[in-house]
């Protein structure tokens, strides 16, 4: 099985939201200083569910990743998880990308990097939230796309998902080479040990730029990004003790006709 | 290329009956198509479709389009897509909107891919610009921490998902009137790659949590499964539903299907009672819509109290029980 899973860097998304902060000007959060920029949580997931692919069947998992120079940290942390080797995009060129865009040269990146029967997205990245790169580049590549899954194997040549819906998940049988974006219901994702972060420096990281893989022009432009503001309203309901506080809040929510 | 005219709403059923998210697409593509001055189309897929089509056009559509055929009992991407791909190219729609369903978000992206333009994803608010006549599409981003407004500057249909219950439905008017259209996409069956073997409802016990006028939704801090039984006796108590934020999920104490949250389950239940969670942006975006906020935290910091309209900081252990007697003294008397 060769499979490619694509990971992006973000902002930390368990930033409290004290410690949140845009530039309005650059339409993008700042990271705070006592926060690294991390891999997208569910990206993390997608590298776990190639791994164990892998795991019940060999084969290679390729990490691919367009962000800026920084963004090699979270291809070397998927190595360090397991991961075989690693691609980076990266230019100024690619900044202004749109879903659009970063799908179409994702693709591209697919297409150069040659053989694959699985590639792999989180099901939505935690900084835009868009939601829409991996189905964009299933459609761009030609291949089918289930989102979001909780569960991979492959059977008789081909893959049998499990699909998340509301009210439960579908089991999905699809023909290979296909597209997936996981979620969270896989699962923890295993832990990078030390004698994988030793490997992972042995591993091949290329790096692309857009002399490489062409840069694509955005289709969606952001008009303004702002924090919005909620004002504070919290009634605090006190009591001696616990106990008592609990039994005020009882009876203040009877007073409300909330009870 | 000709030019692009109206809304067309992609209407989706839930248990035969037409679902609140398509009344919702229905009240805000109206809405739109008034402001451009033109008509607002509805398409439902599927096999077997009841007279929902009828429906939708007391709920505000001028045109509906039925696609009923064995080929889309089940969704399927390829199947959906390439329905609605050629029922796009037949309309040229100016506007192209679904619901963020678990239908919407996988069929949306791969649609507006396919048809070259863009797309963008569970927003909770869409505006005109009435010069430039381009969608202003507002989302949630950073997990809720911020939002974003996009217009799609290349490529029509413009298209956006819309969040359930962020935008109101239209009053059903019986005496509106409106056209049935049945559309045969001519799809070659060939081009579906995948197909549902089977569905799993996991079981939900009492009342559903998208429905429930009462909430109770219990974090990290509850610390097990078992401690989640006194959320359950409280939730029977006031005929409501459980929910929990991602780590109990995440820990097995509570089935994955009950997280509340930005790719859980949205809420906006009368009462909304949060225990022991720190109400982070992604739980927020779940049940910020909820009329009436109620946070019990040790940590008087917790972001829950920023949105909360009660709050009680302490330790929930000794405090709900209290809570309980009291609630259960009061609801007798």
């Amino acid at each position: 099985m060769n499979m490619i899973v694509c990971v992006k860097q973000v902002v930390d998304p368990e930033t409290p939201a004290a410690a949140f902060k845009i530039d309005p000007e650059a339409k993008r959060a700042v990271a705070s200083k006592d926060r690294p920029l991390v891999i997208s949580p569910f990206d993390e997931q997608a590298v776990e569910a190639a791994l164990r692919v892998k795991d019940a069947q060999g084969g290679k998992v390729t990490i691919l990743s367009l962000g800026g120079e920084s963004a090699k940290d979270v291809v070397k942390h998927s190595m360090a998880m397991g991961a075989d080797a690693g691609v980076l995009l990266t230019d100024p060129a690619f900044d202004d990308s749109d879903s659009f865009a970063t799908a179409a040269v994702l693709a591209e990146a697919i297409k150069k990097i040659g053989e694959y029967d699985i590639v792999f997205c989180g099901r939505q990245e935690a900084d835009w939230d868009a939601g829409q790169v991996g189905s964009g580049i299933a459609e761009l590549l030609g291949i089918p796309s289930v989102t979001p899954i909780k569960k991979i194997e492959i059977k008789d040549g081909k893959a049998v998902v499990e699909r998340v819906v509301e009210d439960g998940y579908e089991v999905i049988e699809v023909s290979l080479p296909v597209l997936v974006t996981v979620s969270n219901e896989l699962g923890e994702p295993r832990y990078a040990t030390l004698k994988g972060i030793m490997a992972a420096a042995k591993k091949q990281l290329t790096t692309w730029n857009s002399q490489d893989i062409g840069a694509v022009p955005a289709k969606s432009k952001m008009l303004k990004l702002f924090i919005p503001v909620h004002e504070a309203r919290c009634e605090f309901i006190e009591g001696e003790t616990p106990e008592e506080a609990g039994v005020n809040l009882a009876v203040r929510l009877r007073e409300a006709k909330l009870l | 290329m000709a030019e692009n005219k109206g809304v067309l709403i992609v209407g989706e059923l839930l248990d035969g009956k037409l679902a609140s998210i398509t009344a919702e697409l229905l009240g805000i593509g109206r809405k739109l198509a008034d402001d451009l001055d033109e008509g607002l189309l509805a398409v439902f897929i599927g096999n077997g479709i009841t007279d929902v089509a009828g429906e939708a056009i007391t709920l505000g559509a001028d045109k509906v389009y039925v696609i009923d055929d064995p080929l889309f009992k089940d969704y399927v991407t390829d199947s959906y897509v390439g329905a609605l791909e050629k029922l796009s190219n037949d309309q040229a729609p100016e506007i192209l909107l679904l619901g963020q369903t678990s239908m919407g978000r996988d069929l949306a992206p791969r649609l507006a891919f396919r048809l070259g333009t863009a797309v963008t994803l569970d927003c909770v608010d869409l505006v005109l610009d009435p010069d430039t006549k381009l969608l202003q599409k507002s989302k949630p981003v950073y997990g809720g921490n911020a939002m974003a407004v996009y217009v799609g500057e290349e490529g029509r249909p413009q298209m956006a998902t819309i969040r359930p219950k962020a935008m109101e439905p239209l009053e059903q008017d019986v005496s509106r009137k409106g056209e049935v259209i049945p559309f045969d996409p001519a799809l070659d069956e060939s081009a579906v790659r995948a197909r549902v073997v089977e569905k799993v409802k996991e079981e939900v016990v009492g009342i559903k949590l998208e429905d429930a006028d009462v909430v109770i939704c219990g974090g990290r801090g509850i610390g097990s499964a078992e401690a989640f039984e006194q959320l359950n006796e409280l939730a029977k108590m006031l005929n409501g539903a459980v929910g929990a934020t991602r780590p109990p999920c995440d820990s097995g104490w509570v089935p994955a299907h009950v997280q509340v949250g930005l790719t859980g389950k949205l809420v906006s239940p009368t009462l909304y009672i949060g225990i022991a969670l720190s109400g982070s942006s992604q739980h927020q975006a779940g049940m910020s819509g909820s009329k009436n906020i109620v946070a019990i935290n040790k940590d008087p910091e917790a972001n829950i109290f920023g949105i909360a309209h009660y709050g009680v900081v302490g330790d929930y252990k000794k405090l709900l029980p209290a809570f309980l007697e009291k609630c259960k003294e009061l609801l007798s008397g």
